[in-house]
Parts: structure tokens; sequence; C-alpha cells
């Protein structure tokens, strides 16, 4: 049963919201102690929730579009009086005073939130193999790795823990994890989700997104988290997306452009498997096959979006993460003085891979270094704007692979980062953008495992991207 | 002669060595005033001094993880204020994270403004009319304060340290001036003028001894005349401006001796330490830190309107320099008592009575003398102006005026009233000269002193004759009119 399909059974009293967390709960408590989707599963919390839930239709209140729907909430979402880690041991202990704005909007829809799920510690990854707690596991082949850095909501949505999770997206931390557990994984246009609340990777980057089994329950969720926030300065002033009215529209018409260089055609990236890019041609000539009018566009600069991204987001990075210092909360490692104890503190506390973009981001903001490496970062983040907006002067979406391969084995690629890195490399091109995109399922690769194509839009197409995504979906979505 | 002209910048010129020796001092200030908002830069939190530790705090001006900043618009109007009464051009600005790890900054990194400040290239002229260059006026967020305790006050040797963030995320415009100061009588002018203009312009109440304006003073010497501008020194820990003078003259000193020793001075911060009046070294520059600025991604630019900017130069209230002019053309009095008038902000009152008609010197004698008075606040300009008037007359005695002076500034009301209540009426000058034969006649041996005696006996029994008549007449008669009667008579 869908998201929406529970909330209604739940709003019209034929399903209790108690009665439908029990289900989830059951299913977790069988089968994460494999998986570790979740870092913590708040069971009381979401009981309470459910009553009121009930509650409120008992007494013909409007319980809110998602009532009773159970929710999975990536593990560095703050949620009030509940542990929030980033799966990290530098956050030991800390309990956030307050809530995150989509934590709230999602509650007051009605939601159900079941617990908080692993990641890649402070989202720095793309297999949740850096989680201080350890990794999680792909439910579709527990041999492999979800994705991430969001790969515990991705695989509670799979694992059918939650029909709902939130992730956030970086550098492709909704999608890369939607695509490799065959689940619709979105990121908004920057700035049509707030941010407050949402534990920073880097700032310019980080939007929060849904994660759902199919195109209309994603949408039904973004529509309720996006919208004007005043306590996030970034979060864009009169964007009211409607993206469920979208979902029937079709793609008649539309012109559909596939990006040369990210999709295995002249000049592209290197690493793409070649079933993944097979899928990618099937979903396009699918659109075609819909009404749209398709055309190969070059996007020149994508290729060099990931070497961009490693720079600004550590950058950004290293100054988001210096406020883990050990002085107000989380771990402290005593020593003799102030300084030594920030450094035994944050030694202790961090990862290798935080760590690695803690020195990465620092060395590129520092004196003689800047204009080298950040400042030229800024000028391709620039380029590629430029580059991308001439391609909407041309077509009206774009279509990409999610991710270069389906999902890999466990361990495969945590000795060199570089491996790991190219994972993100069609992903990351809308986070330097800020422009939406959205993983949807389409068929299976050599291995049997999901394939995601990603549909990407300009700013504030954040509709057109479901609207595309449910073509994509109808055409050819079975896992 | 013209290299000196030339390097000198938008500052005046000094003609002669202002340190002994033919050194020459050069300062530039920074200072840091508190914005008097009435919640902190990026939170809804008070701003407000002297709370119990911790209470104004919250999850955005602690620095909690997920939290974020919105910038209060009120600190960027006042912000562009203050640049526009420095005379600078105010400009799209672009907020910047300055990092470095220190236990009352919350986030463990600054936001501040860099390579983009609200306000840029200004000037401040002085009471003397030396011009002095403002660099930039940026805006900035506070820290926190920490209280180290154990060793002698400093971090490095304290056995543990508090922390109050009721201060951290205050906003800060930070001024900082050209290097175009030469003698220390400017650089305290210099802070004197801009706590006049915070306060004319009420962008902050500018306490030095609470912190609300802070100052920093850059210092360096070189042989006059030379175009050079040596190694500079950045003092800290300067509470007040009598102290920034002397830590001026004791760095300056400390420069001298070392260039003349054949040494010279390391380029490092320095703090004052008032109890043993000398700097001493802080950071030194081995690790001098690399803040790694750039822009805050959290925040989006300013972008002030043209319109908005001239909304702020209408509303802009009269200035002190404005206002010493204004003063000085109305009066004609010295620039140090116009000064003290404008500091006073008692000029306003001072016009409106001339205007009205009272005598221009009379107004600013009685402003700058009747010290006794603290609050003007009840006493109106016509008031005043009537009341100069009924001196001016001889319808009251300066001992008169100026106790209905008193009654104005406790009651308010008309110079009129008062004085009719006190029983003050004018003496009829005939009636006045009655008395004063009256006196002569009970009087002679008294009265020959006055007329042959030497001049300490002259001086005594003026003295003796004016009291007598003051007695009375119970305090009626005018003084000068006696003096001249006694000068008539004998």
């Amino acid at each position: 049963m869908s998201a929406i399909e529970l909330a209604a059974s739940v709003r019209a009293g034929d399903r209790s919201a108690v009665d439908v967390l029990e289900e989830h709960l059951a299913r977790i408590s069988a089968r994460d102690e494999e998986i570790h989707a979740f870092n913590l599963v708040t069971t009381e919390a979401a009981r309470a929730q459910a009553e009121s839930v009930d509650a409120a239709v008992a007494a013909g209140d409007d319980p809110g579009p998602l009532a009773g729907v159970p929710l999975a909430l990536k593990d560095n979402m703050c949620t009030r009086g509940i542990p929030t880690t980033c799966s990290s041991r530098i956050l030991d202990g800390w309990l956030p005073p307050y809530d995150a704005t989509v934590v709230n909007r999602l509650r007051d829809a009605g939601a159900v939130a079941v617990g908080k799920t692993n990641l890649d510690e402070f989202a720095m990854g793309s297999s949740t193999e850096n989680s201080a707690f350890g990794p999680t596991k792909n439910p579709l082949d527990t041999s492999r790795v979800p994705g991430g850095s969001s790969g515990g909501s991705a695989a509670s949505v799979a694992a059918e823990f939650a029909p709902l999770a939130i992730g956030s997206d970086t550098g492709g931390s909704i999608r890369q994890p939607a695509a490799f557990c065959g689940v619709v994984g979105m990121k908004p246009t920057y700035g049509a989700v707030s941010r407050y609340g949402l534990i920073a990777f880097a700032s310019s980057l980080d939007q929060i997104g849904p994660f759902a089994t199919n195109v209309a329950d994603a949408a039904a969720m973004f529509d309720v988290i996006a919208g004007h926030d005043p306590l996030d300065s970034t979060s864009i002033a009169d964007f009211k997306p409607n993206a469920s009215a979208s979902l029937d529209r079709g793609v008649d018409g539309l012109r559909v452009g596939i990006v040369r260089e990210l999709s295995g055609g002249e000049g592209s990236v290197e690493g793409l498997s070649a079933d993944v890019i097979a899928r990618t041609n099937e979903a396009v000539a699918a659109l075609e096959a819909a009404g749209a009018t398709v055309e190969e566009v070059s996007v020149p600069s994508s290729t060099l979006g990931l070497s961009a991204y490693y720079l600004v987001a550590p950058a950004e990075a290293s100054s988001n993460l210096a406020r883990y210092d050990g002085v107000r909360y989380g771990l402290r490692v005593e020593a003799p003085t102030t300084g030594e104890m920030n450094t035994a503190s944050r030694t202790a506390g961090f990862g290798a891979e935080v760590k690695r973009r803690i020195m990465l981001g620092t060395y590129a903001l520092s004196a003689g270094y800047y204009d080298a490496f950040y400042g030229k970062a800024l000028k391709v983040r620039t380029m590629m704007m430029r580059e991308f907006a001439a391609a909407y002067e041309r077509v009206d979406v774009l279509i990409t692979p999610t991710a270069p391969t389906t999902a890999f084995p466990l361990g495969e690629r945590t000795a060199d980062p570089m491996t790991m890195y190219v994972n993100d490399v069609c992903t990351i091109p809308s986070n330097l953008t800020g422009h939406p995109a959205i993983s949807v399922p389409f068929g299976v690769g050599d291995d049997g495992l999901p394939v995601g194509v990603q549909i990407l839009a300009p700013a504030l197409g954040d509709d057109l991207t479901f609207q595309v995504g449910a073509v994509l979906e109808a055409a050819g979505g079975a896992r | 002669m013209t290299d000196f002209f030339a390097a000198a910048s938008t500052g005046s010129t000094p003609i002669e060595p202002t340190l002994p020796d033919g050194w020459e001092l050069i300062v530039g200030l920074e200072v840091h005033v508190e914005l008097d908002t009435a919640t902190k830069l990026f939170c809804g939190c008070a701003n407000q001094f002297g709370s119990e530790p911790n209470t104004n705090v919250c999850p955005t001006c602690l620095g909690l993880p997920g939290s974020l900043p919105v910038m209060n618009g009120r600190a960027v109007e006042m912000a562009m204020t203050l640049g526009r009464a420095l005379g600078c051009d105010v400009n799209r600005s672009v907020m910047a994270r300055k990092n470095y790890f220190y236990p009352d900054m919350p986030k463990d990194f600054q936001t501040t403004q860099y390579d983009q400040p609200t306000n840029s290239d200004g000037q401040m002229v002085l009471n003397d009319g030396y011009r002095v260059g403002i660099e930039r006026a940026h805006i900035e967020e506070d820290t926190g304060k920490s209280t180290h305790i154990g060793g002698d006050g400093r971090i490095s040797d304290a056995v543990y340290s508090l922390v109050d963030y009721n201060r951290a995320g205050v906003p800060l415009v930070e001024i900082v001036s050209r290097p175009d100061l030469r003698t220390i009588d400017h650089a305290k002018a210099y802070v004197e003028e801009l706590r006049g203009i915070l306060l004319a312009t009420g962008v902050s109440d500018a306490r030095m001894e609470e912190g609300s304006m802070r100052v920093d003073a850059n210092v360096s010497v070189r042989p006059f005349g030379s175009g050079e501008l040596r190694t500079r020194c950045e003092i800290k820990n300067v509470n007040s401006v009598r102290s920034l003078g002397r830590a001026i003259e004791f760095e300056a000193q400390r420069h001298i001796d070392l260039w003349t020793n054949g040494d010279e001075p390391n380029q490092e911060t320095r703090h004052w330490d008032e109890e043993r009046g000398r700097t001493r070294s802080g950071r030194s520059k081995e690790d001098a830190d690399d803040y790694r600025y750039f822009q805050e991604p959290d925040l989006v630019p300013l972008e002030p309107s043209i319109e908005a900017i001239e909304a702020i130069d209408a509303a802009m209230p009269p200035l002190p320099s404005a206002r010493r002019a204004a003063l000085a053309d109305a009066t004609g009095a010295e620039a140090a008592t116009i000064g003290i008038l404008v500091e006073r902000g008692q000029d306003a009152l001072a016009l409106s009575a001339i205007t009205d008609g009272a005598d221009p010197e009379k107004v600013v004698t009685r402003l700058v003398n009747d010290l006794a008075v603290d609050d003007w606040s009840k006493v109106t300009a016509p008031a005043f102006a009537a009341l100069i008037a009924m001196e001016s007359a001889g319808e009251l005695s300066a001992t008169q005026a100026k106790q209905v002076l008193g009654d104005l500034a406790e009651n308010g009301g008309d110079p009129a009233t008062h004085a009719a209540e006190r029983g003050f009426e004018a003496m009829d000058t005939g009636e006045l000269a009655s008395l004063v034969d009256q006196l002569i006649a009970d009087h002679p041996d008294e009265w020959s002193r006055f007329t042959t005696g030497d001049d300490g006996d002259r001086k005594k029994m003026q003295g003796f004759f004016t009291g007598q008549i003051m007695k009375a007449t119970q305090g009626q008669a005018d003084g000068k009119a006696v003096a001249q009667l006694l000068a008539q008579k004998s």
C-alpha cells in the first residue's frame, strides 16, 4: 500500500495509525538487525504520535495529508530531546533542544516518525560505510551497499520499514542511494525546503528531500516539506510548488535533452557501466514514445563538477564542523589545555573521511591557495550555471543516469576515496547549480539490481521533475 | 617634503614631529561598537548587558548543530546610518566567515564582513578640523565572554575557564580608520568624536567601561619626514580614552627605544596593562592566524536600494561637526566651549534661545557655567530665552538668574513666574542709590577705607558694602549696578 493510500485509509478511519505503526515496527524488529537502516528506533514517541493522529481522526479533526504514515528521518535532522548523531562519535550524548523545520512540518501533516536513520558520518560518503555505528546493508542484496550518504533512509523505504523517508543531498546523497535501493529520491531546488535543523555539511549545497517507493508518494511528501521558512535565510520567499497536481500532465510536447557528457556520449565522463547507459537510453526512448521530443545536449563543464565539488563542499565543511570542539556539547576528551582538549576531542570524535575532508577544505581556503583551489572551484560553479541555463534554453528537462553503476559490494571501495567519489559524478552538477533533480528506478542492471535514471530541471522546476518521473515510472519502473 | 605629503592619505598633515627626538607617531584605530538593537544580529535573543550568564541564548547564538542565522534588519539599518554619518559609501555587501578556534566563539568562526563591507571610504572631521580617513565600517557579530580562572587571567595558563554566551551574536560595527592619526590628542579626539556620532545617531550607547565601545590602536613610529610605514603593533584591552592616550604613549616610546637601539618591534598584538602602565605581548607572529575567510553561505548578500540609502540620509539627525559649526556661527564662541556644549547636547537649546532673541554670549555663559543643573530637559527654549532677556535687562541679578534657572530645571514653567514666586523684582536704580547713600552714612569708617585705602582694603570694603546691600535687599540687587554706584560715589 502506498503512503497516499495508507493516509487515506487512516483519515477515513478504516485503519488506525497505531495499527499501521505496529505493522512497520514489527518489520523493523524482524529485519533491521541485519540491515541496520536505523541508528535509533523511537518506538514510544512514534506510538504517542500515532495515538494523537487516531485521536484527531476520532474527534473529526483533520489529521493532515500524511496521517499515520510511518516516516524515517535521516539522523542529521534535529529532533527535540531525541539523540541526533550524524552517525558520528563527536555528537555523543547530545540532545537537540529543538526540531528541524521539516520534522515539524511532517509531524503537523500527520506523519509518524519511527526513528533516525544511519548515514555516512556528517553525510560524507556514498555508501553509508563511513558511519561510526557500522554500515547499512542494501535490503535488495545485503552483500551490497545501499548507497549514501542517506543509505539508512533509502534502505528503510526499500525494506518497507517506512513508506516515506527524509534525506539530505549535498552531492547526490538522496538520489544515489535511491537508485541503489530501487526507490524514488528527489533533491529539490536549493531553497525550496528549509534547512533549519539540518546539521550542515556544506551549506551552499545541502538540500533536504523525500524518499518514497513511488513518485506520487514522494510528490506528496515534497508538497508538505516545501515552502518558505523565515528561519532559513536561503529559503525562497514565494515558491509554493504543487508536485502532486503535476503528476498526470504527461510529457507530450516536452523537450527532453540527454546530457552527452554524463550519459556515455562523446566526451563523457568515464566509469559509466554499459547496462546503466542502456537503461538511460531506454528511459529517453520511453519519454519519446510518450510524446516528448528528444535531443542530445552538451554541458561541457559538467565533467568538472566532481573536482569543483570536492573543493567547495570540504571548504564549507571545514568551517561548519569547527564547532565540534568539545567545549559546549558532544564528545569531550579531557586534556591539560583548551587547545589540547579541542584537538583530542576532534581526533577521537571524527572518522577518517570527515578528517580527510576537513583537511582538504582547510587547505583549499588557506592563504596562498584560495585562488588556485576554492576560488577556481567557484568559477567552475558559475560556468556550470551558465552552461545549464543555456541548455535549458533548448530543452525543458535533462536526463542522465543517477549513478555510474548499480549498488556495489560492501567494502569494495572503502580503501580508495577516489573510486568512491566518482559515484557522484552525475548527481553533483545539480547541487552546484542549485537545480532540482529526481532519481526514478528504471529497470535493472546485468546483476539484477535496480538502475536509477535522473531527471534534471531548471531552478523552481521541481514539479516538472515529478511530472516526468511519473511518466518514466509508468513506462518501466518495475524492478 | 613633497614625498611626505604624497605619503599622507586623506588625513591632514602635521607640520612638525609629534614625538621627541624627531620621531613621528602613526596611529590607526579599530573601534568595535555594539549596536543598540533590541535583539541580537542573527536571532531573537535580547541584546542586553548585565543579565545572568547564559540566559540570553538560543540554538542560533549558541551555534548548535542545525541552527541558522537570520539577519537583523534593524542592525543593518543602524550600520548603514553610522556609515553615512561617517561619510562612507554604502555598498552591496556580503557576510563572510572568519575561521579560528576560541571557546567563547560558539561556531568557531565569526560571521563578519571581509572583502565586501557595508560601508567604505569615509572620513571624520575632528573638532579642530583635522581629517581622519575611514577605511571601512563593517557589520559583524560579537563573541561570548571568557573568564579565565587561575594563572594571570590568560587562557594559556588558566586552570579552568568560564564562558558567558549572552554577548555572543550581539551586533557590532567595526570602524577601521586609516593610519592618519599623528598625535595622542587626535587619537583621543577621534574616539570622543566617534562617541558623539554614535550617540547623536542613536546607534550605540558607546560605553567604553561596559565594553559597548572597544578601541584597538595600531601604533608605529617613523622618523619625521619619512614616507614609510614601519612595523606596527595592535594594542588591545584599552578601556578608556585616558588609557588609550597612555597606551599609545607607552607603545610609541617602546618602538622608539627599539629602533634607537638598532632593534625593531615584532608585528604583534599587545595587551594594555592598566595597572602597570605598559603593553605586553599577546599572540606573536609565529602563530599568526590564517582566518580562511569565505562568503557565509547561510546568509544572502545585503543589497540596499538607492531609496533606502536616501531614506537614511533624509532621517540623519544633525551630527556633532555640523552642530558645532551651527553653534559657532550663532555664538562666535571659541572651539573648546562649542565642543563642550555640543558634547553635552545643549546646542539645540542654545540655538533656539538665540532664535528667540536671547543674547548669544549670555546663553553660552549660562550653559557652560551652570554645572549645578544636571537635567535640562524641562527647560524650554522660550523660557531659557526669557530668562536670559530678564538678566540682560537687569531685571534679575546673576545670582537670581541662577536660582530661577534651578527652578526651571526642576519644575519647568516660565522664568517670570518663578522670579515672582521668589519675590525677585527688579530694583529701581533710584531706590538702590538711596540705599547705598544710607549705608555710606551708617558706616563712615568702612567708607573711608573704601575711598582711601589700598587695593586690598578697597576690595574688602567693596565686598562689605555689596554684602550689606544684598542683605538689605534679600539678594535682589544687581551686583553690577551696586558696583557701579559705589564707584560713582567714591
